[in-house]
Parts: C-alpha cells; sequence; structure tokens
C-alpha cells in the first residue's frame, strides 16, 4: 500500500487494519470513523464522514428571508440558536438593517449565555465520562473527596464529607440495582482512566450539580427568546420588548422581575465557572497531562470570524470582543484578516463529499454555492449502497462539504479561537492561557492537544460569563437612559427592499466559525449557504489530499486497548475528536 | 393544595402514529381548562431539555406511543416503576431512548417524580413522512385523554371541559397554528411532491431493519444500546 504525504505533512498509510466506528455516539448529529492502525496500534490513517444530510439549503430556497432564522436554527439543537442570529445577520447584511443597542445587548447575552451553557454540558455530560469513572467513585473516602474539594476550590460550598457521602449512597443505589442510567454505558475496566476514587467521586458530583445549574442558564434564552430550545429571534433585532414602568405594551417579556431573574442567573454562572468548572479542568488536566495527542490542525491552520460587537452594528474586527482571523502553517507572528465577501478566500470543494458541481474540481464561494446531493460509492468501497462495510476515501465519501480558506483546511473552534487570540495579544486570553500552563507545569505546544481544546472551552465559559455581565450592565444603563428600543422595523416590508441583493451574517458559535451566506430575489430567497463549523472540521479530503481536523486529530494517536478494541474506540474517538458534529 | 403535576406529550407528530403523545395533549390544552398547577406540555422529540420540567413535577403523566406487541389502537396504562421499563421494551424512536434517560438523570438528582402514569398507545403506522395519526390510533385520543384525567382525580384535579372548541381558541392557547391536526393533515403535499418514505438508503432497504442494531466486530457482539438492557427486562 501506497503512504501518501499531505500538502500540511501527514502521512496516509492504509495498510494496516481498518477499523470502522459507526455511529460516533455523544455528538448531534451522525457520523461515522474509519481508521488504520499500524502493528503499534497507532492510526495511520482517517476517514470521517458525516452520514446524514437533511437538505436545509435546499428548503430556504423560495421562502421568505425573514423566516430563515427558523430554518436554519435547526441545524444543530445543543448549539441552539446561533444559527438563528448568524441567518438573522446575513438578512440584514444584505438588506443594510441596522439594530438598536439593545438588541445587541440581549443577543450578545444569549450567545455568550449559549457558549457556556453548551461548554458546560459537553465537558460533563457528553465528555467528562472519558476522564472520570463514575464506578470507581465508589471506592472514593467522603472525608478524602471533601479536603480534595477544598484544596482545588476553596470557595464553593459543597464541600461537606457528608454531601459527598450522599452522593456516593445514591450512586451506589444505582449500581447495585444495575440501573446506572447515563453512566451505564461505560467502559469502567479500561486502564485509561486515571483518576483517583475521590476525584471520580468530586467529578461526578460535579457531573450532577451542573446538570442541575445548566437548567438555570437555559432562563435566560427563555426569557429573551420566548423558549429554548430555539428562541424566537426577528431580523431588525429581537423579538422581545421592554416595559418597565408598565407603561408600555402589557405582556412584553422584559420587565424588572425577569430582568433581575437574569442578572441573577449570570451570576450564578459565573460562580459555576469560577468555583466548579475550571477548577475540575485543572484537577482533571493534572492527571491527563500525557493527553498531548489529538491536536487536530490547531497547530497548523486555524480560523476564526470573531463576534460579540461591542457596539451595536460595526462588525470589524476592531469591534469584535472575541478573536478574528486566520493562522497559517502554525506561524503564530502573523495573523492573517479574513474576508467572508471575497471570492477567492472561502469556497467549498465536492471531489469527495456527495455532491456534484458543474465541475468538481472548481471551488465555490457560498455566495454562488450549490447544494446537489450526489450520492456515489467509490470503486474500492466494500459493501452495499444501504449497507457500506468500509468506504472509499479516494472517492466521494461523506455528506461534508470541503470548505477551505485559500485552498488550506482549517481547523475552528474554542481552541482555534484561543490560539489566535494568544497570537493577537488579546490580554483576557493570555493570562488564562498562560495561567492554565503555569499551573499545569505544561509547555505553550501543549496547547495544540485534546487537552488544550478541552481547557480552551473551560477558559472561554469564564471570559463568556464575565462578558455577559458587561452586557447585562450595558443594557440595564441604556434602559435607564431611557431607551427602550428591541427592534427596527423601518425595512420590515418587503416592499422597500432592492429587488435583487446578497447578504452575508457570520458568528462565532461553540464549536467555531460559522458564516450563513445569502442572496435574495425579488423579497424571496435565492440561495443560502450555511459553512458551519463542523463543516470545517469534520471536513473530508480535498483534491490536494488535506485532510480536515477531525482527521488530523485521529492521526498519529494510540489506540488504546487492542484486545477490547471496540470498547475502547468509542471514548477514545470522541475524546480525541471533542466536538459534538450538527450536521445540515 | 393540589401537586405540581406536568402532563406530557412525547413524540414527532411528522411521523404518523408517533405524533400521538403530542396531539393527545394539544387537544387537552383545546379541551379543558386546568388549573394553575398543572402545566401540560408538547415535549416533542426533546430529551434533556426536559429536565427541569420533570424535576419540577410531583405527579408526572406522559403520552407517548408505545410498542407494546399489541394490536394497532390499543390504549394502555402503565404506573410507577414499570413506566421507564415500557417506555425502552421495544422503541419506537429515538425519543424514548432520550426520555428513559431524562428519567434516570432526574432519579440521580433525587427530584423524580413521586407519581407517574404513562398513557400509551400501541401505533399502527410510523414509516410514512408527514402523514397523520391513523384512524384506530386517533380515535384513542379521547380515551388516552380520560385515562390521564381519570388517574389526576385522585390528586384532586379536575379540569374544566371547555363548551366551545374553535380553531381560534385552540390558537390562542399557544398552539402553532400551522401545525394543529386540522391544517397539519390538509396542508399536507402530495407524494409525488414530497416522499413519504424517507431516505431510499435506510427505509427502503431489504437489509435495514428498523430498531435495535447490533454490528459485530471481530466476533464480538454490542447492541448500540447496550446499557438499556435492564430496562427492557419487562416482566409481564
Amino acid at each position: 500500500m501506497a503512504i501518501l504525504k499531505t500538502p500540511t505533512g501527514f502521512n496516509m498509510d492504509d495498510s494496516g487494519q481498518r477499523v470502522v466506528v459507526d455511529p460516533v455516539t455523544r455528538i448531534e448529529g451522525h457520523m461515522r470513523c474509519e481508521v488504520n492502525i499500524d502493528d503499534d496500534n497507532y492510526i495511520r490513517n482517517a476517514v470521517s464522514t458525516g452520514t446524514m444530510w437533511r437538505g436545509l439549503e435546499v428548503i430556504l430556497k423560495g421562502r421568505d428571508p425573514r423566516d430563515a432564522w427558523a430554518f436554519t436554527q435547526r441545524i444543530c439543537g445543543v448549539c441552539t440558536g446561533t444559527h438563528a442570529m448568524c441567518s438573522v445577520r446575513a438578512v440584514e447584511d444584505a438588506l443594510s438593517i441596522s439594530i438598536p443597542e439593545n438588541a445587541n445587548s440581549i443577543r450578545n447575552i444569549m450567545q455568550l449565555a449559549l457558549q457556556v451553557h453548551d461548554h458546560l454540558v459537553h465537558f460533563y455530560h457528553l465528555h467528562a465520562l472519558d476522564w472520570v469513572n463514575p464506578v470507581n467513585a465508589l471506592k472514593a473516602d467522603p472525608k478524602a473527596t471533601s479536603e480534595l474539594q477544598q484544596a482545588v476550590s476553596p470557595q464553593h460550598p459543597k464541600s461537606s464529607p457528608g454531601y459527598f457521602r450522599d452522593i456516593q449512597n445514591r450512586l451506589k443505589k444505582f449500581v447495585s440495582s444495575g440501573q446506572l442510567g447515563p453512566f451505564k454505558n461505560g467502559y469502567w475496566t479500561n486502564p485509561a482512566y486515571k483518576l483517583p476514587p475521590e476525584a471520580d467521586l468530586m467529578a461526578t458530583t460535579h457531573y450532577l450539580e451542573a446538570l442541575d445549574f445548566q437548567k438555570e442558564i437555559m432562563k435566560v434564552r427563555t426569557i429573551f427568546g420566548g423558549k429554548d430550545p430555539h428562541p424566537n429571534w426577528m431580523v431588525g433585532g429581537v423579538p422581545c420588548a421592554i416595559n418597565m414602568d408598565q407603561t408600555g405594551s402589557a405582556g412584553a417579556p422584559l420587565n424588572m422581575v425577569t430582568l433581575n431573574l437574569i442578572s441573577s442567573v449570570i451570576d450564578q454562572t459565573q460562580t459555576f465557572v469560577r468555583d466548579v468548572y475550571v477548577p475540575d479542568i485543572l484537577a482533571i488536566g493534572k492527571f491527563y497531562k500525557d493527553w498531548l495527542y489529538g491536536g487536530g490542525l490547531s497547530g497548523l491552520n486555524v480560523l476564526a470570524y470573531g463576534d460579540i460587537p461591542d457596539r451595536a452594528n460595526d462588525y470589524s474586527a476592531g469591534n469584535l470582543m472575541m478573536p478574528h482571523g486566520a493562522i497559517i502553517n502554525g506561524n503564530l507572528q502573523e495573523v492573517h484578516p479574513v474576508d467572508l465577501r471575497d471570492p477567492n478566500e472561502i469556497q467549498e470543494f465536492v471531489p469527495h463529499s456527495w455532491y456534484k458541481y458543474e465541475d468538481d474540481a472548481v471551488g465555490l464561494h457560498p455566495w454562488d454555492g450549490v447544494t446537489d446531493p450526489h450520492y456515489e460509492l467509490g470503486p474500492k468501497s466494500k459493501g452495499t449502497r444501504t449497507n457500506i462495510e468500509q468506504l472509499d476515501e479516494s472517492a466521494k465519501y461523506s455528506w461534508i462539504k470541503a470548505p477551505r480558506w485559500k485552498g488550506h483546511a482549517m481547523e475552528v473552534g474554542p481552541l482555534a479561537r484561543y490560539v489566535i487570540g494568544y497570537a493577537q495579544g488579546h490580554e483576557a486570553i493570555t493570562e488564562q492561557v498562560d495561567f492554565t500552563l503555569r499551573e499545569l507545569d505544561l509547555p505553550f505546544e501543549a496547547l495544540f492537544s485534546t487537552l488544550g481544546r478541552t481547557a480552551a472551552r473551560g477558559l472561554e465559559s469564564q471570559w463568556a460569563a464575565d462578558h455577559m455581565r458587561y452586557f447585562m450592565d450595558k443594557l440595564m444603563n441604556n434602559i435607564r437612559n431611557g431607551d427602550s428600543s428591541t427592534a427596527n422595523v423601518d425595512n420590515w416590508d418587503p416592499k422597500t427592499w432592492p429587488s435583487e441583493v446578497k447578504g452575508v451574517g457570520f458568528a462565532e458559535a461553540p464549536r467555531g466559525a460559522l458564516g450563513h451566506w445569502c442572496r435574495i430575489k425579488d423579497a424571496k430567497i435565492e440561495n443560502f449557504q450555511c459553512v458551519v463549523p463542523t463543516t470545517w472540521n469534520g471536513s473530508p479530503r480535498d483534491l490536494q489530499g488535506n485532510i480536515g481536523a477531525f482527521e488530523a486529530s485521529l492521526m498519529n494517536t494510540r489506540w488504546s486497548a487492542r484486545k477490547s478494541r471496540w470498547k475502547s474506540c468509542v471514548p477514545f474517538i470522541v475524546s480525541t475528536l471533542a466536538w459534538p458534529v450538527p450536521l445540515m | 393544595m393540589l401537586p405540581k403535576t406536568l402532563i406530557l406529550g412525547i413524540g414527532n407528530i411528522l411521523w404518523a402514529d408517533e405524533g400521538f403523545g403530542v396531539r393527545a395533549i394539544e387537544k387537552m390544552q383545546t379541551d379543558y381548562e386546568f388549573p394553575p398547577e398543572v402545566t401540560l406540555l408538547d415535549g416533542g422529540t426533546q430529551g434533556v431539555y426536559l429536565l427541569q420540567y420533570i424535576c419540577e413535577a410531583e405527579v408526572l403523566v406522559v403520552l407517548d406511543a408505545v410498542d407494546y406487541g399489541l394490536p394497532g389502537g390499543t390504549l394502555k396504562r402503565v404506573e410507577g416503576d414499570k413506566v421507564p421499563k415500557f417506555l425502552g421494551c421495544k422503541k419506537v424512536s429515538l425519543h424514548q431512548t432520550g426520555f428513559q434517560e431524562v428519567l434516570a438523570l432526574a432519579d440521580m438528582l433525587n427530584q423524580y417524580p413521586k407519581h407517574l402514569l404513562l398513557v400509551g398507545v400501541q401505533p399502527v403506522e410510523l414509516e410514512d413522512y408527514g402523514g397523520s395519526l391513523r384512524p384506530p390510533v386517533k380515535a384513542q385520543l379521547t380515551p388516552a385523554i380520560g385515562m390521564a384525567l381519570e388517574y389526576l382525580a385522585q390528586f384532586g384535579i379536575r379540569p374544566q371541559r371547555l363548551a366551545e372548541t374553535t380553531n381560534e381558541n385552540e390558537v390562542a392557547r399557544g398552539a402553532f397554528d400551522a401545525t394543529t391536526l386540522d391544517a397539519y393533515e390538509l396542508g399536507r403535499p402530495s407524494a409525488e411532491q414530497a416522499c413519504r418514505q424517507g431516505d431510499e438508503r435506510i427505509l427502503r432497504a431489504p437489509e435495514i431493519r428498523l430498531g435495535d442494531r447490533s454490528p459485530a466486530i471481530e466476533g464480538m457482539s454490542v447492541a448500540v444500546d447496550q446499557h438499556l438492557d435492564p430496562y427492557r427486562q419487562v416482566e409481564d
């Protein structure tokens, strides 16, 4: 078998044994991985496949652009709302609609609440069980656990031996009844678990605390957006009126009571992230300091569009509080600006995707994007069309397109944002990263790993919680100064629209850079293209052989226990990827 | 004082009889006025997002399409500890996996409902995308609501029957106009316009059987959702 060298230096060798994992679990969406492992159990070839296509871009054609958000936010049920905001921004950009300051603050609070909520649920409820062993927690001494808790996070009030004993007894009840619920599908005998029982009990307890807390943070979006998941959005602002002194419209969702509730949830969020989430990352991270593989493309090519505009309607890099830019070939000295409108920067390719273009060799900028499904398996695939045993990655093999920035495959997400922020000298990010590396006693390069990606999520949650407070204060000040406007409906009526326009909206979803491009003709959507974080990270190969971030993160990673391959591979794969996969 | 009560309909209205639970909630909301301690919730196919509502409830009534292995349209009520087992007995769809886990999580948080009732109907047809309830299943909406109300009466919950049901008061009560049962059935596109059997690679393939899958890997067979096995062992 030939070894193929990719332009970014990965040696793809498919001569070893092929292993298929389908479905990959604990993700949003549907995904399959195939890898070849060599005689020493290292992955030498990796193939990641999006196994579902829903056709949302096709469904949007011909619809009212003011409704696009209601469709696009169904792309994902975890990062709920962010697609809606992005498509609303795209339509506002196309129609030159500006939004009031209050709407900007409210959107930012909703988006930041999502960042925290998503990272928190991801760490504790999707990901932690790859590091934390709740069965081992039964062996813990509650008193020693209490001492550990007080050492790790002295401010956290839930730390008494009795508290941990209660939780342990509850866990015992589940284990002895054989009904572990969400903990049942585990791999609890795997030697890859490294925490002592006390750390396992502390972290399992926080799994439950986080579960309890996450239902509080949902209230932010429920109040502003009417419901959650999938809150309501609106072109021109936000669909929630403010009625502070009962002189405004009756039934307006924002009044002193609801705003106070949101403010109190923000306080709780800051506290929980500071006293539980971040200390847990550092405490658990210390036991997994050798998890320095799975870096994907983070040490090579990273991309962020930026988000969280300080002032409304200014989407230039200087006004965005989250990092913007691109780094190529690991050169942190140079952060390139990214132009989402430039037809030569972002392009999507399909030679390895189940779509067809007029010419598959050409990349298309999303404004000219085409979504035409074309399912066919390569000649070397095994099995049938409906029951694939093995994919042929030299042909089309995924429902995900391959987006490229100036021809480069890019990693997006919290780690990409933190690498870019660090390279730019973003003050808060630099301080957080330096602190974390010092605490864990790790060099800077350690950031480009599963450990770094997991840490970036926690640090970003802290940053996001603090900025929820910043925008809440801003909102309250603005209301106090007499501005209660939340929507601009000047151009709501399609009669006021030009006959043909195009726009782009972008955001930093929890999972990474997100862009929606739309063309509007005669008040209807003519074309709508979404390039989502997983389009970047889950990208299949391109004509030059470049692999995407998922595939890169699997490469050269060791398979932990060959004899029980299936059992070891699922947590292993998920830990390495550490990204849920929302698909279109 | 009345106990805090949640009446929850779960399922997918786009998938024929899978929509039973949601339709039952819709009908309850149109036909009855409940005291403020009672929440009616269209839970759709949400999983963990339902946790907060479950945790807050002292009495929980779940309406759903359940595969009991009985003739289509049969209505069956199950109480207490047997509910999660029956929900997982043979899963009708993925939402039940999610919902079982939510019940387990509520239990772990020590916030499990004190009283739990499942009113389930045996579906006739599922594999009809965009389809509606089949007549024998639709005919059970009113009896299912009756079962739920009979159960709730022991807690002193007696909703007021509304005199007249119109589309206006249905919408005013929070239903989405476009997805109410009548609008949904009348608005269905033809089979030519919208495929009713889903993706050829899945639903039309004879070798694919909907339900549990057991991929065999080097002689080792692992069910995808093996962790739910204990819940499946229903003693009858």
